[in-house]
């Protein structure tokens, strides 16, 4: 009886082998959109700051926040649905510890969290604000860029709100289409005054929030949305800090230079490893970190070696921040370059429903354009 | 004689237990049914002004019917979708509108075709009603090319002739009603525009500057607030300071309406658009209604309301019961039409998600077009600098 069983198992795993066979040679099958366009590789586990827990992206997160209400009596986090946890679990139970009056809920209004943001900054308290995609920051557009960026330049230091720290889920995920999707860095990058910081991974992600939130300027941190569940790694559960403004270089390489932020660096990381197996080539992985004021040293100094530059990012490419990086090296090392800055980035289209993996700058479109640089 | 009266009444009498009803409508004719009734609706409550809509509403069976069988529609195919984005064939994002028929259906009755419509995102009701087919919007969920929107939108972006969509961004969409209203009073066809919103968005701010621009300039806009009593997951008492959302326009006259009765909302809707069509300026309107699905398909809706609360709701106010108990109580249709009805719809939904799911992808050529509107193909920049695509429009 259990025999028959298998045997009848067995042929209707078969029979749907031969099912999609047919299927490649003959009438198109629907591909699912289930893969994801990169392999997260955690980073080694760091060792000087103390103990570490197994954490994905949003627990990092909640670790970082949970860090600095503990220590910081003046902290408030707020933003929609914050309450309960947050849309992607950022803030669970930091309610329950830490009360009512310092993380609470805001109605539907961004433009009204940011400047509202701005103000509690501005009177001395720590202010995380959380906008609950990033796509939905621009009704704040004008907060951010006319007022919290120029308050302490317009009162002559006598004013700042460099208490606030305004954190956003940012990038693709798979199914976000137009407005769950979008990469905005490049509309901030454009505005001095604020700073935009970008995390790769988990330890990177609670680093760099800790040292927005201490900065004495008012930063935007985008935590890349793919990463919240995908990205696992041991991170320290004492508080520390990753200096903003300087790159890290992933990867030591000779031949070409690939700098990318948030997920596109693990993209990055896989093109690497394309490069030195099917063409023999030697790439040096940047992890740009902080957009503005991006560090314009270490990209040099790379490109000095190297003489190719990569850069890729999922948002458009006409005046991405791919854009003012190649406008800056070309200035800086010009003479140096063998082959044309390369830049693979997303198309000049909204961020499209359906064609998404198409639209996405994956490492075959990265593949091609390294080839690209070495054959110039 | 008495022996062959027997045999035929016992023929009929075993033929109505088998058919029963059946046999009786096909004798009946439908001159039986009553062809219309009054009924009385609940009373709206006002702010700055001085009388409100009627309270009883005439109902003819042909109204009846047609509302009965929209209703339906929308409800079976909102929950067809939920169907197919179970099994995946929907991706993305999905707000569904079970619950709120009674307000589409409604205002589509209280005004013309000619009129124009903009709502949020819940917007599949709306997009029935204002003319989209079944096939067309189950086409565009699943992003084929015979969608509504080419497949390029998605559910949160439906249009048709006067229906300016479905809008993701929350509260985007009531400067552009506003907008549309002042292009309605300046071509003078004597059109109006209605502007829809939910209670999460009535806390926008540019909500509160279109309604200083359209009271300022007399617009013929119905700004139309469906209180759904929660703005995804929080309820409208944690989210507003004043939860009378029909007297949020302040100077502005508003009427909050029973939104669970089509009738209710339909006499509501064509007070408003005569209060419009006047020239008296904006009206506003507060429909209070329920939705049974949670915001959206990922969220189960029972983590911030009971399901004891749902099942209320759907037992007391369902919009449908509620329609086919006032048609039948009062003779106007009788069971068996109804479930023909039933059977028709379900048909059209069953084919509409046959072809939703059979229908192939649009083509990759279709990622850059209609960016711009341009005379000669534009090239649009593609990954990198020397791959460039066409873009049409």
């Amino acid at each position: 009886m259990a025999a028959a069983a298998r045997l009848v198992l067995r042929t209707a795993s078969g029979a749907k082998v031969l099912r999609a066979g047919l299927g490649w040679l003959g009438a198109p099958i629907r591909v699912p959109h289930a893969a994801a366009h990169f392999t997260f590789h955690p980073d080694p586990v760091p060792t000087r700051h103390g103990p570490t827990q197994k954490m994905n992206l949003f627990q990092s997160i909640t670790s970082a926040l949970d860090n600095t209400l503990s220590s910081d009596p003046t902290a408030v986090i707020f933003g929609e649905d914050v309450a309960f946890g947050g849309v992607f679990r950022c803030t669970v139970g930091l309610r329950d510890k830490y009360g009512k009056d310092r993380v609470f809920n805001t109605p539907l209004c961004e433009q009204g969290i940011v400047g509202f943001g701005i103000g509690v900054a501005v009177a001395g308290a720590t202010a995380i604000a959380e906008i609950q995609f990033a796509d939905y920051i621009f009704p704040a557009f004008d907060q951010i860029v006319n007022e919290a960026a120029k308050y302490r330049y317009r009162s002559g230091n006598m004013f700042d709100c460099g208490n606030l720290t305004i954190r956003a889920p940012w990038g693709c995920v798979g199914h976000g289409s137009l407005y769950h999707s979008q990469s905005p860095e490049a509309f901030f990058a454009h505005c001095p005054g604020i700073k935009v910081v970008i995390p790769r991974s988990p330890v990177q992600a609670k680093g760099l929030l800790l040292s927005c939130i201490a900065d004495k300027n008012p930063c935007i941190f985008f935590e890349p949305k793919i990463l919240y569940r995908a990205a696992v790694e041991q991170v320290p559960t004492e508080p520390y800090l990753i200096p903003l403004s300087q790159a890290e270089v992933l990867q030591e390489g000779s031949d070409v230079t690939l700098v990318a932020w948030g997920t596109q660096v693990h993209v990055m990381k896989e093109v690497a490893a394309m490069a030195q197996e099917k063409l023999g080539v030697s790439c040096e992985v940047i992890d740009l970190q902080t957009i503005l004021p991006w560090d314009t040293e270490t990209v040099c100094k790379s490109v000095v070696k190297t003489g190719r530059l990569l850069i890729s990012h999922e948002a458009p490419v006409t005046g991405g921040f791919a854009a003012e990086i190649s406008s800056t090296v070309q200035e800086e090392c010009f003479l140096n370059l063998e082959a044309p800055i390369a830049r693979v980035c997303g198309y000049d289209t909204p961020f499209p429903h359906i064609f998404e993996p198409f639209y996405i700058p994956d490492k075959w479109k990265c593949f091609d354009a390294v080839k690209r640089m070495i054959n110039y | 004689m008495r022996k062959m009266l027997t045999i035929i009444s016992n023929v009929l009498r075993a033929s109505t237990k088998k058919n029963g009803a059946r046999v009786v409508v096909s004798s009946r004719s439908y001159a039986d049914f009553t062809p219309q009734a009054s009924f009385d609706i609940k009373g709206c409550d006002l702010h700055r002004l001085e009388e409100g809509p009627a309270q009883q509403a005439v109902l003819t069976r042909e109204e009846g019917l047609q509302y009965y069988r929209t209703l339906q529609m929308m409800r079976r195919m909102e929950l067809k979708a939920d169907q197919l984005y179970k099994q995946k064939i929907i991706r993305g994002f999905c707000h569904l509108y079970d619950g709120q028929e009674a307000c589409a259906v409604g205002i589509e009755a209280g005004i013309n075709p000619t009129d124009h419509l903009i709502t949020a995102y819940r917007a599949h009701g709306y997009t029935l009603t204002r003319g989209g087919t079944v096939r067309e919007i189950m086409a565009e969920l699943t992003g084929r090319r015979g969608g509504i929107a080419k497949g390029k939108g998605g559910s949160m972006h439906m249009y048709t002739k006067n229906f300016y969509g479905g809008n993701g961004i929350v509260g985007a969409q009531v400067p552009l009603g506003a907008g549309v209203a002042l292009a309605c009073k300046y071509q003078g066809r004597n059109e109006l525009c209605v502007t829809l919103y939910g209670d999460g968005a009535a806390n926008q701010g540019q909500i509160f500057e279109t309604y200083n621009m359209a009271s300022l300039w007399k617009l013929p806009c119905i700004f139309i607030c469906e209180n759904n009593k929660y703005g995804m997951g929080t309820s409208v008492e944690r989210a507003a300071a004043s939860t009378d959302y029909y007297k949020r326009g302040d100077f502005i006259p508003g009427l909050r309406v029973d939104g669970m009765d089509v009738l209710c909302v339909r006499e509501a809707t064509k007070f408003a658009a005569d209060h419009c069509r006047a020239g008296k300026g904006p009206i506003l309107m507060e429909l209070q209604t329920y939705r049974y699905h949670g915001h959206s398909m990922s969220d189960p809706g029972v983590s911030y309301r009971t399901r004891e609360e749902i099942q209320e709701v759907r037992s007391k106010s369902d919009p449908i019961s509620m329609l086919k108990e006032r048609m039948l109580s009062n003779n106007m249709t009788n069971v068996e039409e109804l479930k023909e009805i039933d059977v028709e719809v379900r048909k059209e939904i069953e084919d509409a998600a046959q072809f939703a799911t059979t229908d192939p992808e649009p083509p990759l050529e279709e990622l850059c077009n209609h960016l711009f509107s341009n005379d000669q193909p534009l090239e649009v920049r593609g990954t990198h600098p020397w791959t460039k695509l066409k873009s049409v429009s």
